[in-house]
């Protein structure tokens, strides 16, 4: 009949704004400042620079090559190396970034960055509130501002930060097997002959870590040193 | 005591005219009545605005407005702040006379239809004998203001619109006044008062309102259609159809001129639902005999609310017409329907008291709503489309 599909239409209505006020499942809205859905793993907006520890500027992994740099496709990431060095997760020393900044304006978001990155030192961030009043400066993000923590890295992306990490122990553990070896032979040396002289110095702020993991021997310092030197000297990444 | 709380506003205007001259009392009574028509309905209107977004967003399981203030209760304040500080544009090619008179004329003809309506007992501004006919006089005369400010505009889509909005007026005017002939017809008297004062007895404490009798019911709701039409409400909201559009006739215009538009239905929404009320629903009584202890006034705008409420629950629900269905609906339903209607109220009439008349009357509507329903519906295809071309 005539006027009841109005009427069925009416009652769907109805129904509707009867039961808005009644479930929750219904209502679809979530009132962003206050409420917000928590981002899909996947998602990433401008790049980071991630450090170990807890100091930033200690622990950033950066070691100031310059590849993200130069791939960058819209040129927005801009490097300075520094003069020192200071000693990476290995405890090799590495030059650090003595400047780094990335001008959101220009990024892209390409992730071309994180994935040239052979240190896994640069990740896509997930922030994506940086809206600011000033359209140069407030835009032209530098170190400090770029620099999370590794802890950060794995609340934003909890299985990528895990695979990262993974690498990067056994990265280090190849490390020390290595180094352990040449220990020995060096140990072995050293009976053979028994004067060896190595100069060399201890590192400043050689981490804790490295030292503990090393068997106990009397010339640990030294033999540490060495390896360290020669590391430095003949890779080119510690990647292997 | 009762009596006193109806009578309030009339005790208190005359409190305040005591005061005064006799000569002045008149004329300044009326001006303070003008004034709390003209004060109580943009209230109304910011109320209802915000009503409105709000249970249309419920109706779509949204929320709706709930920033400014509590519950976002505030809004209509932001956007009345927003849009007295806009920039009034005129177009430069546009009729500047016209363009600036065609919102005034229309709020102004709307609020002239409030001048009859009475809104409780003895709370009418003016007895009209004619008061149906100055009504209606009245609500054409919003045609005239819409057609200058699409005229005026200079303006493909507000031209277009403004001749949507005279046609779909006009052509829902004839069902809306003979839709109410029925009402005159069986009162014998044009006057809203007298409309009201034919309605107040109660039978079993049931009142004897003109929609519990068929031909009342069928006016009531041809009534409804035509006046929705007739505001340019949804579904018949084509005049400002802004998926079509832009919107409509009141394209060009921007700032406060834009608010008088809106205003101006809104208000028009009222007086149509008032008149609604005041022909059909008995105006300002109590709908059970038992209830007349509560004031006239508090029904007359509890009907007025309730119809509000029926005009966003429409709203929320019809998809717009086509032109060519909103015209048929006009001439092929609603009209015919309204003559039976005449004829069905004269039958009543004249068949005298009795259980006869119920039958014959309600049998003769009821066969033709569905007959002019069947045929109207007879080579309509619904269902799934066919898409000739494009697949």
């Amino acid at each position: 009949m005539l006027g009841d599909g109005i009427l069925k239409g009416l009652a769907e209505t109805a129904k509707n704004f009867a039961g808005s006020f009644v479930s929750k499942e219904r209502m679809t809205t979530v009132e962003y400042p206050e409420e917000r859905l928590p981002l899909p793993e996947a998602s990433r907006n401008f790049p980071f620079l991630v450090y170990d520890g807890d100091d930033w500027e200690k622990g950033l992994r950066c070691v100031a090559c310059q590849i993200c740099e130069k791939e960058c496709p819209p040129k927005c990431i801009y490097i300075e190396k520094s003069k020192d060095k200071k000693p990476d997760y290995v405890g090799k020393p590495q030059i650090y970034p003595a400047k780094f900044d990335i001008d959101i304006s220009v990024c892209m978001s390409c992730q071309i960055c994180v994935e040239v990155c052979p240190f896994e030192a640069i990740k896509m961030n997930t922030e994506f509130e940086l809206a600011t009043d000033d359209r140069f400066g407030g835009l032209l993000l530098d170190r400090k501002e770029l620099a999370r923590s590794n802890e950060y890295y794995h609340q934003i992306h909890p299985t990528e930060a895990s695979e990262v990490d993974a690498r990067l122990a056994e990265e280090k553990s190849k490390v020390e097997a290595k180094a352990r070896a040449a220990a020995q032979a060096a140990a072995a040396k050293a009976a053979a002959t028994p004067t060896t002289a190595i100069p060399s110095t201890p590192l400043p702020g050689k981490p804790a870590a490295n030292v503990d993991a090393r068997p106990a021997s009397t010339a640990k310092t030294a033999e540490d040193n060495k390896n360290a030197e020669t590391r430095a000297t003949n890779e080119g990444e510690p990647k292997a | 005591m009762i009596e006193r709380l109806d009578q309030v506003f009339v005790i208190l205007k005359h409190w305040l005219l005591g005061y005064l001259p006799q000569s002045w009392q008149t004329p300044v009574g009326v001006v303070i009545s003008v004034v709390c028509i003209i004060g109580l309905y943009p209230a109304l209107f910011a109320v209802t605005t915000v009503l409105e977004r709000k249970g249309v967003a419920r109706i779509q399981n949204r929320l709706g407005p709930n920033r400014v203030g509590p519950y976002g209760i505030l809004q209509p304040m932001a956007d009345g702040i927003k849009s007295l500080t806009k920039e009034d544009i005129v177009p430069t090619s546009a009729d500047g006379v016209v363009h600036f008179l065609a919102p005034i004329i229309l709020v102004v003809t709307v609020f002239m239809g409030f001048a009859v309506l009475p809104m409780g007992r003895n709370m009418v501004l003016v007895d009209m004998d004619a008061g149906l006919l100055f009504y209606f006089a009245m609500g054409a005369s919003t045609e005239l203001s819409v057609f200058m400010a699409g005229w005026s505009s200079r303006n493909k889509y507000s031209l277009l619109g403004a001749m949507r909005a005279v046609a779909q007026m006009i052509s829902y005017e004839v069902a809306l006044l003979l839709s109410s002939v029925v009402i005159v017809m069986m009162t014998g008297s044009l006057s809203l008062v007298k409309i009201v004062e034919a309605q107040n007895h109660y039978s079993y404490g049931l009142p004897h309102w003109f929609i519990f009798t068929p031909w009342g019911l069928a006016g009531f709701i041809m009534y409804a259609i035509a006046g929705t039409a007739e505001t340019n409400r949804s579904p018949f909201d084509l005049p400002e159809g802004e998926s079509e559009l832009v919107a409509g006739y009141h394209t060009e215009y921007s700032g406060f001129k834009f608010a008088l538009f809106f205003l101006g239905e809104y208000v028009a929404m009222f007086s149509i639902s008032g008149l609604g009320s005041t022909l059909f629903l008995g105006g300002w009584m109590a709908p059970l005999a038992a209830l007349q202890f509560i004031p006239s006034w508090i029904w007359f705008f509890g009907k007025l609310f309730v119809s509000m409420a029926v005009f966003i629950w429409v709203r929320g629900t019809l998809p717009r017409l086509r032109q060519d269905q909103l015209m048929n609906f006009a001439w092929k339903f609603v009209l015919p329907m309204c003559l039976l209607n005449l004829f069905v109220a004269g039958l009543w009439r004249f068949m005298g008291d009795g259980w006869l008349r119920w039958v014959v009357c309600s049998a003769i509507l009821i066969l033709a709503y569905v007959s002019i329903g069947r045929e109207g519906m007879r080579r309509k295809h619904f269902g799934p489309r066919s898409y000739r071309y494009a697949e």
